[in-house]
């Protein structure tokens, strides 16, 4: 379709309000929470790319599929924002995180985000982005744009953002995320969003252009803090878009699945919880969600082309803390992760095949961890959602 | 015996998981009864000259020039390597180490002098995939075997008479065209090869240490060979695929100019639109 009309995007985009979402992490899980938010907002149907097909042709696909006006919800790899940006005119763009993944393709995580202000310097004041604060390579970024709503969303993942994207030199970082370039001065813009509270009493709230302050208890059915900030991001969409903030909220609170992810599964008396982690920082998170259960954990480690062929990442993954649980790992590149584990002190054993690596597992309540095409292979191996369709580009 | 292993600048040159080298250095240490300490020394710290073993990562171009400029100005890598300390240099750190290196803004910088060698980019794309390095005689004579590793560099490092390279290459890019790989001075060992390389090749890690402590008793090494065996087995058949993704979107860029070029000039291929 693209090759006979490149501009096929931006006439599929016509007359739609769009709304985009990029980012190394929390893609996929931000972009279904927008949509049942922008849809409970509405009272429309809402046009959304679900499978993680997050590169021009699928975003292409997803809106030729929807009905004409109806709002667009999409998630765009980081490395492609660039590229679509002029072509879909979003109302609203929102950028969660940057950190290193799929190293071989997008070679340098400080390249990305270039690219992302240079795309923000060219937004006009009808776009308003949604950005990460407490991320630095995202706030830089999104500093060159005209106008922009700023969230604390948390930076479990510090080892990438510690030169400053401006100038290189140190970041050091405070309390509550709060950070600030002691060369350059490059410091955290101020707060229009936050988290307050631990547990069941996790708020957030909106203040600065957002108008409140105002609290909202955010009890979802998404494990993780790295969730708890994905709705607080949405929320700062829904309240600056003028809607209002509790319908959004009730309707995000029924995801409790995003494309297999938090999914459950059983197989040879295992009762399996699938995550998701593809990257260091993505491991920070599910170390949040499983890090106190002491159960057993199945780790799946491949490295295809949506994985990035170089699995080196997992060296910055502190496995150690898995020492003492039964752990397995399995996947097509299970000998690099044992290798890793042999020198984090984590007696483990070794399944190259998924099943058999759930069935080594059991019995009971396992946490099975798996990067991108692992994930996909597993959901497809246990006849669980979408794991049939090949995955292209690799949605976060 | 207490062994001090430096992670010099993670924070600057720590994108591809290089740090795992001071890791599976310290662990084949602690396995064999020594003691070890690893500290690692950010941008904002000074680098002493007193450890034993110093690992130098790979990262991205602004951190690495200023890494560079940091090391010239301390020149705390000099003093330990003339107090016999053994330095490990990945990729952006084996450029840093050279003469000279060429900077994200095309400019030559000076680099620390500490190897035999100059670098110059690629022009044109980067060398990334799977590599295997057949090791030079000087080092195979000391037990070290076939390397293998992922590189992922635009680099070409040309090395000084009389510079001893790691190896030669047998599968993918390494210094320049696919032919020698990293180079070696004393105790000062660059090289392109992530993974880590320790963890990738047990036999290099060995090497290393028995610079610092002499000779080592064996350790049980199944898991580390397994996967030695399993990279010299699937590394060459991933690196052609590699190269012929690459020539596919080549193609594919190619076709697609040519499709523009007519539009261009107005001659339209029937049926398209």
């Amino acid at each position: 379709m693209l090759a006979v009309d490149p501009r096929a995007l931006a006439h599929l985009a016509q007359g739609r309000q769009v709304m985009l979402v990029s980012g190394t992490n929390g893609k996929t899980t931000t972009t279904k929470l927008l949509a049942r938010a922008t849809a409970a907002a509405t009272g429309t149907e809402v046009v959304t790319n679900l499978q993680g097909a997050n590169l021009t042709t699928g975003l292409a696909a997803a809106l030729a599929a929807g009905p004409l006006g109806a709002p667009a919800v999409l998630e765009v790899d980081e490395a492609w924002l660039g590229h679509v940006l002029p072509e879909l005119r979003p109302a609203a763009l929102v950028l969660l995180n940057l950190s290193r993944d799929q190293l071989d393709r997008n070679n340098e995580v400080r390249h990305v985000a270039q690219r992302w202000r240079r795309a923000c310097e060219k937004l006009d004041g009808r776009a308003v982005v949604v950005a990460n604060a407490d991320d630095p390579l995202v706030a830089w970024a999104a500093l060159a744009a005209p106008s922009v709503v700023w969230v604390g969303a948390g930076l479990g993942w510090k080892n990438d953002a510690t030169g400053c994207p401006a100038c290189a030199g140190p970041v050091s970082f405070g309390e509550g995320g709060d950070w600030k370039c002691d060369g350059c001065g490059l410091a955290r813009p101020s707060l229009d969003m936050w988290l307050e509270g631990e547990g069941a009493e996790v708020c957030a709230v909106a203040g600065g252009r957002l108008g409140g302050p105002a609290r909202y208890v955010l009890d979802l059915a998404l494990p993780g803090r790295c969730n708890e900030a994905n709705a607080a991001t949405v929320l700062a969409v829904v309240l600056e878009s003028g809607w209002a903030g509790a319908p959004a909220l009730a309707a995000m609170r029924q995801v409790d699945e995003v494309a297999g992810r938090y999914a459950r599964a059983e197989h040879a008396g295992t009762r399996a919880r699938l995550l998701l982690a593809k990257n260091p920082a993505g491991w920070a998170e599910v170390f949040d969600m499983v890090g106190t259960s002491g159960g057993p954990v199945v780790v799946a480690i491949n490295a295809r082309t949506a994985d990035g062929h170089d699995p080196s990442w997992l060296w910055d993954v502190p496995f150690e803390g898995l020492a003492g649980r039964r752990v397995v790992a399995t996947g097509e590149r299970c000998l690099d992760l044992s290798v890793r584990l042999h020198y984090a002190g984590v007696d483990h054993a070794v399944e190259r095949d998924l099943l058999a690596a759930l069935a080594a597992a059991a019995p009971g309540e396992v946490d099975v961890v798996a990067n991108y095409t692992a994930l996909h292979q597993l959901l497809a191996v246990l006849g669980t959602g979408p794991g049939r369709r090949r995955p292209r580009g690799g949605g976060g | 015996m207490s062994v001090s292993v430096a992670l010099v600048y993670p924070d600057l040159l720590g994108t591809y998981g290089d740090g795992g080298n001071a890791t599976v250095l310290a662990q084949r240490l602690r396995w064999r009864g020594y003691e070890c300490e690893v500290a690692s020394f950010g941008a904002g710290d000074a680098v002493p000259s007193s450890c034993d073993i110093y690992v130098v990562g790979g990262g991205e171009d602004l951190p690495q020039s200023l890494a560079a400029r940091k090391l010239a100005e301390s020149r705390a890598l000099h003093r330990a390597v003339d107090k016999g300390a053994v330095v490990l240099a990945i990729c952006a750190g084996l450029q840093v180490l050279g003469e000279s290196f060429v900077g994200p803004d095309g400019r030559t910088s000076a680099g620390l002098g500490l190897l035999g060698c100059t670098t110059t980019r690629v022009p044109g794309a980067r060398a990334v995939g799977e590599i295997v390095v057949e090791p030079d005689p000087a080092w195979a004579a000391l037990g070290l075997e076939s390397c293998t590793g992922f590189e992922n560099h635009g680099g070409v490092t040309r090395l000084a008479e009389g510079t001893v390279p790691v190896g030669k290459v047998s599968v993918g890019v390494g210094n320049a065209d696919g032919t020698l790989e990293g180079a070696v001075r004393g105790r000062v060992w660059g090289t392109y090869l992530h993974g880590p390389v320790l963890a990738r090749n047990p036999t290099l890690a060995d090497l290393l240490l028995t610079w610092v402590v002499g000779g080592l008793a064996p350790l049980d090494d199944s898991r580390p060979e397994a996967l030695h065996r399993e990279r010299l087995r699937n590394g060459p058949s991933e690196r052609a695929a590699g190269v012929a993704q690459v020539q596919r979107a080549v193609r594919t860029a190619g076709a697609a100019l040519e499709r523009l070029a007519r539009v261009g000039t107005g001659r339209r291929r029937p049926g398209a639109s």
